[in-house]
């Protein structure tokens, strides 16, 4: 087990400093998910850097594909590949696209970035392995606006009736989708209710307390014979204070002073 | 019946192969039953829920499994198209699409049920586009389906051509079947319903001293394009014939091959739908000669064509 937290501090760096490069937009929802995804792939998804297709591994899909500059960091940061592959993220024949790209990236399960994919694949996997007598988790990261997509309800139907207990599904709640608050959008609330009324088991916690993080990806499944629904309350931009609860920030990327500010609230130079 | 035939090929495959599955879309009453009775671990009805059934099929295909996802019309082309695009081409998995019901199959059920632009819309994405017309071809598509890797579609008729023993040397997906030799005129069809009418064209085209050439375009994706050139080259016209919008199916691949490769057919026809939806209803036979999709049709422009 590595310290996630030194983990996510790298990673907050890396997507400073790939947005700055590839002048991207996205960097507020990596930012937001940094840290549920430096505790999943620091300390939790049983996975093997050397031998990342090996049958027996828990699978990780990033469902929310614009977020993926940070899956590209964390796998970096854990020996999947060099990170210097990281300074071509987005670049002209570079394979690290904007939204979470599998052909040559090892590590990467699934690509994804038009959002209500990653859950249905997510259970079918899931469902596979059951089949296959292999106990090996799926972890579906969503974002909050994306639970707009009808398709994920669906999958969450689905899940419940077949009781996927070994399927976990982690949304990114900081409340903000593309142009404005979720609440003002399309709201989601009661949204643990939601779920558990389609056969979930849900927890909440601080998306950003990497002790909760661990201690609750340590105690899956929540409850034998239900899908697990972890509620992450998450800041968009978090880390960064001039980014944090802002829809700019899904679409700016930190230049000029924005940029030298960016590093150094990160403690770089 | 095509699909009953499908079902029963699939069940005894399932018996061989337990990495053999198949998802249905909650159709299939009187003819997936064997199936999920007999093989309930390689069996899922999803629900009504065609987008989750076709990432569902991606997950179980992930580890390497071949999968059938199964439903009729539009239902599991169209409302499941991205994760067609997406989930199951983009990440080259073994899933297999089957649709019961091309053209008006479900003629009466209305318009939500006819499937009269999903070959073109299949034929754009990186996808084995397989139309049988007739229980032969359906008999060997499945099978060569079963082994091809990578995603493949299956578009099944409620109407197969009684051609079922003629020529039947080999079938080979990608590969067109020619029926009948010919000199004057190729019919060139693809589906059950079109190869229907055809067949019964050609038979009366011979019945004028006509000599036509018929061809079972059983293979969208990839078009076989020797056996297109060759029509081009060695006959006097060339008819397409798809119970399907004539924008972008078989005939839109065929005229795209012959403009490309400088072999202009003399002449050059499709028949198809050329109408926009209209408002009647009725029987699969019944739709195609409204909308010109008929052996009389195709006798009256072949001999347009020669003259």
């Amino acid at each position: 087990m590595i310290d996630t937290v030194s983990l996510a501090k790298k990673m907050r760096r890396h997507l400073v400093e790939m947005t700055h490069h590839a002048n991207s937009s996205h960097i507020g929802s990596g930012l937001s998910i940094t840290d549920l995804v430096a505790v999943l792939y620091g300390a939790v998804l049983q996975i093997d850097s050397k031998n990342p297709q090996k049958k027996e591994r828990d699978r990780f899909i990033l469902s929310k594909g614009h977020a993926g500059a940070a899956v590209y960091a964390a796998l970096a940061e854990t020996g999947f590949f060099d990170s210097s592959l990281l300074q071509t993220y987005c670049d002209n024949g570079s394979c690290l696209s904007g939204h979470v790209f599998h052909k040559g990236v090892p590590g990467i399960e699934f690509s994804t970035g038009s959002l209500g994919h990653g859950l249905p694949v997510g259970a079918g996997i899931a469902y596979g392995l059951r089949l296959d007598h292999l106990s090996n988790r799926v972890f579906v990261l969503l974002s909050d606006g994306e639970c707009d997509e009808g398709s994920n309800w669906e999958a969450i139907l689905f899940s419940g009736h077949h009781q996927l207990d070994h399927l976990v599904a982690i949304v990114d709640y900081n409340k903000l989708q593309s142009l404005a608050a979720v609440s003002e959008t399309l709201g989601l609330e009661p949204f643990a209710e939601k779920w558990r009324a389609f056969g979930w088991a849900v927890v909440e916690v601080d998306g950003h307390d990497h002790s909760e993080l661990l201690k609750t990806f340590q105690a899956l499944p929540v409850q034998q014979g239900k899908p697990t629904c972890v509620i992450a309350h998450t800041t968009k931009g978090k880390g960064i204070s001039f980014m944090e609860h802002k829809v700019l920030w899904h679409y700016r990327a930190p230049q000029g002073d924005n940029y030298v500010q960016a590093l150094k609230e990160l403690g770089g130079e | 019946m095509m699909k009953k035939l499908f079902a029963k090929l699939l069940t005894k495959a399932a018996s061989q192969n337990n990495r053999l599955f198949l998802i249905t879309g909650d159709l299939g009453f009187g003819v997936l039953m064997d199936y999920a009775e007999q093989y309930p671990d390689q069996f899922l009805n999803v629900g009504v829920a065609e987008q989750n059934m076709t990432g569902v099929a991606a997950g179980l295909a992930f580890d390497d499994r071949v999968v059938f996802t199964y439903s009729i019309a539009n239902f599991p082309t169209l409302r499941c198209l991205e994760q067609i695009r997406n989930d199951v081409c983009y990440h080259e998995l073994n899933v297999k699409i089957v649709a019961v019901g091309g053209g008006f199959s479900y003629g009466a059920a209305g318009l939500s049920h006819h499937a009269t632009e999903d070959l073109a819309i299949m034929r754009s994405l990186p996808i084995t586009v397989v139309a049988p017309g007739d229980l032969w071809e359906v008999e060997q598509a499945t099978q060569a389906i079963i082994n091809r890797p990578g995603p493949c579609y299956l578009r099944l008729d409620n109407t197969s051509a009684p051609t079922q023993d003629l020529s039947n040397s080999s079938f080979q997906i990608g590969k067109a079947r020619r029926i009948l030799e010919g000199r004057d005129i190729t019919l060139m069809a693809i589906g059950g319903g079109a190869l229907h009418v055809a067949y019964e064209a050609a038979q009366q085209l011979r019945e004028l001293q006509i000599d036509c050439r018929l061809v079972s375009m059983h293979t969208l994706n990839p078009l076989d394009k020797e056996e297109v050139l060759d029509a081009a080259r060695q006959t006097q016209g060339v008819i397409t014939v798809e119970e399907h919008t004539i924008k972008g199916g078989l005939g839109g691949a065929v005229a795209e091959i012959c403009l490309e490769s400088g072999v202009l057919p003399r002449a050059f026809y499709r028949i198809g739908l050329r109408r926009d939806y209209g408002c009647i209803i009725g029987s699969q036979a019944y739709l195609r000669d409204q909308y010109k999709i008929s052996a009389e049709e195709i006798v009256k422009q072949a001999k347009a064509l020669l003259t």
